[in-house]
Order: structure tokens, then sequence, then C-alpha cells
């Protein structure tokens, strides 16, 4: 039922509204069927293909003790693992860039450009040098100081975005998050410096992504705060479509500005914060993906972010893929493929685009 | 115009010929005032006898434990050339990628040996021209003796025995099995895993470094797996070797810690660290 003005009367521009509400039910329902085709496609395939050949039957085959199954181990400890890891990390990047783009209204705007990354990486990097003495032996240290190093981050960028005119600025939220960027990024400069080869090779493994997770922990972990960012994402797409043509536009429509930034904020950030707990800072889905699908969907957040999060986890469990069979035994880093397919792509697509 | 040709070509020649003297007069020279960038090289330096020339070391090291009470200049990527300079070295020993070190050690007429890492020959050749140029020959040779000698009797003792599938893991996170490293079929962890009596893992992918995935692991089945720490620093977390169950070093508990900056160092300790190295892998044959 459209709602209705005092006299009873529905306004033209409640019905401009209503009908576009029932127009996208359907494509709603075909772009979210699509989505989740997509991504069902990426994780049933993927883990059948690896740098080493399995045999299916055996892997499947329950009679064979579990300890000496190495088809089984491989295809639950090795694969299945790491591309549900590669699916949940795509879709929380992918999903994240839609709404950091949204919210700053900024189309160059990614997961990382408020420190995000840096932060997590500084949480990292503190463990791989000098945390080894106080790391526990019974957890992963590393996604642990990871998660908290971004969340540490967006409290700072947070802080100083809600500190100013007593509202939240989204010109201070960009400013104070590429500062701290580069702020971290110099401690981490800093600390590599002081330390040890080995873990500054370490830590710069760990800043090209990583999805080899080798158990279903890290991913039980994040799947929670996924869960939470992500239903936060789709309740608040109709706003982020007001928000990002103009913050008096959504105010005129009723929308509560500040709380919608602030609730985006902090999704995005929890989601970008578990996934890099997960992989690490892996670039350019958060910016190639959004844009793709922008250009498949069209700019409607209630389609783009659905879109983004199927289209996401495809992408980057077809990265990973790719990464850990092209140069078999070795392995190429799943952030040098996003950012060796990415970026040619994007500038096709930019190219494209303004044609 | 004809004189002056010639006299500026006798010029060149004399400088030449001046240069030559110059440089090989000083490479006869015994080097009085040693510096070392390279932590191995620093052990070998000490072994060879020329440790009491030694005026500073890298930011490094930590072997032999003479060097704690002797300056600290830098290393690979931050070379102090101001602190080298001053304490007026004769001979300093850099990495072989340090061109512009190498180079300005050259306009300042400080003679420098460049280090070259490889495979185990390569410590045998380094400690025979280090110890060339510091005029330690015969303890060099000495040296070099001694180490082989070490290695025949490991080699030796193994023999005939069954050869394990090893790997050799130098570095992971803490914790967990991910960004596990190990050494490859190149380098001399490679060449002193023949030697204690195993088998590399990935003695085909000729690297001295091979990210091993789970999936790698579990495919290459080692029978044993050996840990490298070169410190004591973190608590040691064999047990989340456990998610790999059907890799026989898991099933069969031969997961194997060896601490100690030897065996991850290419310098003159490496017959004892293969000698230890032997041990855990054949703990019946000594």
């Amino acid at each position: 039922m459209p709602p209705t003005n005092g006299e009873g009367v529905v306004s033209a521009r409640d019905r401009i509204a209503h009908s576009t509400i029932q127009g996208i039910r359907a494509r709603l329902v075909t772009v979210c069927l699509g989505s989740v085709a997509l991504a069902l496609g990426a994780i049933v395939l993927a883990p059948l293909a690896g740098s080493t050949s399995i045999s299916l039957a055996h892997a499947f085959d329950l009679t064979r003790p579990w300890a000496s199954n190495v088809d089984a181990q491989i295809f639950f400890v090795a694969r299945l693992p790491r591309v549900l890891a590669a699916a949940l990390v795509g879709s929380a990047l992918a999903a994240s860039g839609v709404v950091f783009q949204a919210l700053l209204r900024n189309p160059l705007a990614t997961p990382f450009t408020l420190g995000i990354s840096s932060g997590a990486a500084l949480g990292a990097m503190l463990v791989l040098t000098i945390g080894g003495a106080f790391a526990a032996t019974t957890w992963a240290a590393v996604p642990a100081a990871s998660f908290a190093g971004a969340l540490a981050a967006v409290s700072i960028v947070y802080a100083l975005a809600a500190a100013r005119h007593r509202g939240f600025s989204t010109s201070v939220l960009l400013l104070a998050g590429v500062t701290l960027n580069s702020f971290f990024s110099a401690l981490i400069l800093m600390l590599q410096y002081f330390a040890d080869m080995a873990s500054v090779m370490q830590t710069l493994r760990w800043l090209l992504g990583d999805l080899d997770v080798a158990s279903y922990t890290p991913i039980v972990v994040a799947l929670p705060m996924l869960v939470v960012a992500i239903t936060a994402f789709l309740v608040l797409a109709p706003r982020l479509n007001l928000l990002s043509v103009s913050i008096d536009a959504a105010a005129m429509r009723g929308v509560d500005v500040v709380r919608t930034q602030r609730i985006s904020f902090l999704s995005a950030s929890l989601a970008t914060g578990a996934a890099v707990s997960i992989g690490g800072p892996i670039g350019f889905v958060g910016i190639i993906v959004p844009h793709l699908v922008r250009l498949i969907v069209g700019p409607d957040h209630r389609l783009a972010l659905p879109a983004s999060l199927g289209f996401g986890a495809a992408f980057l469990v077809a990265c990973d893929l790719v990464g850990r069979t092209v140069i078999a035994p070795l392995e190429l880093p799943v952030g040098i493929v996003t950012a060796v397919i990415g970026g040619p792509f994007f500038l096709w697509l930019l190219v494209k685009h303004a044609q | 115009m004809l004189n002056r040709r010639i006299g500026t070509r006798t010029i060149l020649a004399a400088l030449v010929i001046g240069l030559t003297l110059g440089l090989s007069l000083q490479a006869q020279t015994k080097p009085s005032r040693i510096i070392s960038l390279v932590p191995g090289a620093t052990e070998m330096l000490f072994a060879i006898g020329a440790g009491p020339r030694m005026v500073a070391v890298s930011s490094y090291d930590k072997e032999p434990p003479e060097v704690t009470s002797l300056p600290r200049v830098g290393a690979l990527i931050d070379p102090d050339v101001e602190r080298i300079l001053s304490l007026k070295p004769d001979l300093i020993v850099v990495y072989g990628s340090q061109h512009d070190l190498a180079q300005q050690m050259g306009r300042a007429g400080i003679a420098h040996f460049s280090y070259v890492h490889g495979g185990l020959p390569d410590i045998f050749r380094t400690i025979r021209e280090l110890s060339a140029r510091t005029g330690d020959m015969e303890q060099g040779e000495r040296v070099v003796k001694g180490i082989e000698a070490t290695l025949a009797d490991v080699a030796k003792r193994v023999a005939g025995r069954p050869r394990p599938k090893t790997m050799i893991v130098f570095g992971r996170e803490p914790g967990a099995l991910r960004n596990v490293y190990a050494s490859g079929g190149y380098g001399f962890l490679h060449d002193v895993l023949a030697i204690a009596g195993g088998d590399d893992v990935f003695s085909d992918v000729k690297r001295e470094s091979v990210q091993a995935s789970t999936e790698l692991i579990l495919t290459r089945a080692p029978e044993v797996i050996v840990e490298l720490r070169a410190d004591d620093e973190s608590a040691p977390d064999p047990a989340v070797w456990q998610t790999l169950a059907s890799v026989p070093a898991v099933r069969n508990n031969r997961i194997v810690l060896l601490t100690g900056s030897d065996l991850v160092t290419a310098g003159p300790r490496i017959g004892q660290a293969t000698l230890r190295l032997a041990k855990a892998l054949h703990p019946e044959a000594f």
C-alpha cells in the first residue's frame, strides 16, 4: 500500500516510487537468482581443479579411513575451505566497495580507502615481527591481530568523522582515512626496516593476499560478522540510492542521513575487516566488481548489492583458482592475480564506457 | 698535435699501470681493518682467524658471541656509509647486489669482497676466497677441511639407510598452517638435507624457497617435517600440523623442531648443523 498524503490522495511522486518498486521486484528476483547461481557455480566447480589431480570417487568414499584418504583431505582440507574463503572474502570486499562508493560518493573509493587495510597490515606485521613471543599456540594470531588492527583504524577514523560538526562528515572521513592509511603504512615500513629479513618476507607475502586457510575455523569466525554486515547492506540499499545522489535529496526524502552514513560505514568496515582477517588485503575486488556490476544491472543499490555479492564471490574464487594452478607447484599470490587481471580490465572498462 | 696525443696516451697508460699496480699491491697487503655486512661471512672471518681484525659487523650479526661488542653499520638495504668510512676499513664484505655501495667503497679506496649466496659448494668457495683476501689461506683451508670431514662422517653414518622424504620448513605464521615456506630444490639447505640422509620433497622445484600450500603438502606427503627456527622466541606449536592427518610425518609423529641460527646461515657452522639435521632424521645412526 503506497503512502498517501493527508487528504488520502496518492501523490504523483509516491506513485512513481511505488511503480518503481513493483518494476524492480521482477529484476530483483532475476538478479538475486543469477547472483546466487554464479556464486554457487564457482564454489562447486573450483574445488574440482587444483595443482594436482585427485580422484573424486576416492574423496567422497566414506568407507576409506579419513586419516589415510589423501584425496578427501586435498578436497576437504586444502580446496573446499579455500574456495569458501575466497567466496566470502570476494563477496564482502565487492559489496563493501559498493557501499563505500555510495557513502563517499566517489567512484574511486575502495574498501581500503579509509585505512582499514593498513590498520590490518600493521596488526599482522606486529605479530609477525615482534609478536612471536606472546602469540598463543592454539589460535592463529595473525588473523586476530589483523582484525584488531582493522578495528583500531576504523575506530580512529570514525571518532574523527563524528567529532566534528556533531554529525558525521564524509569529507573528514575521507581525509582522516587517507591520512591514517599513509600514517600506518609509514609505521609498517618502520617496523619492516628494523625487522629481520624473514619476517619482512612474511609480511610482504601477507600483503599480497592468501586464501589457503587450511581449516574452516577462520571462515566460521568471520561468518557472523559478514552476515550482520551484509544484512545491513541490503537493508540500507534504498537509502544508499538517495545518499549516493545527494545528501540534501536524501534528507528531503526523510532519510536519517547521519544514521545511514554511520551504519553504512560501520557495516562496510566490519565486512572489510573480517575479509582482511581471512585473506589479507586483496586489492581490486572492491573496485572492479562494483563497477562491472553497475554496468550490468545499473546503479540501483537494491540490485547492485546482491549482484556484487555473487559476482565478487565468483570473481575471487576464479582468481584464486588461477593463482593456485597457473604456475603449480608454485603459487601466484591471489592479490597479484586480481591486480594483473583487474587493472587492465578496469582500464578497458573505463575506455569502453567513455565511448 | 701528434705530440699532444702521444702525451695523453702516455699519461693514460701510466695511470692504468699505476692503478693496476696500486690495486694489486693493495690486494697483497693483509687487511687489518675488516667490516662484514653479511652474517655468514662474518662467521667465516672469525673461523679463519680474521676475527681480531674485524672493526664492525652488520645489524643482523649474532654469531660468534664476539660480535656483540663490535659496532653495527647497517646491512643489505641500509648500509651506514658514513659510519663505514669513519671506521677506516681496508676490506669490506658486501652482498653481491650492493653495487652502489661497492662503487662508493671503490671511490674511497676501500677494497670490497662481494658475497654471493648459493649452495653448499659456494660456502667452501667463499671461505677459500675470503681467506685468500685476508691472508689466512692456511686457516681457511683447515676450516674447509674440517667441515668436509664432518660432512663425510655424517654421510657415512647415514649411508645405506632409508632416506625419508623430508620437508624443511623455515617460516610460517605462528599458530597456523599459513604462509608455509619450505626449502626448494636449490640452495645450501637442499644440499645439506641430501648429505644428512633425507630426500627433499621439493627437489624438482629449482628455487631456494617454495610456498608450500596445504594442497602441495598433502600431495608431496613428506615422511618427516623439519621446522627450523633461528631463535626460540615463539613457543613451539606442532599441533597445527594435525589438520593434515594423511601426511605420513603427521601420522607417524615425525615433526622435528630445530632451533638455532646454524641451519639458516650459510657459514662455517654448516657441518655441525648438518650433523644436527642428520641426528633428527636418523636418530638410530648416532
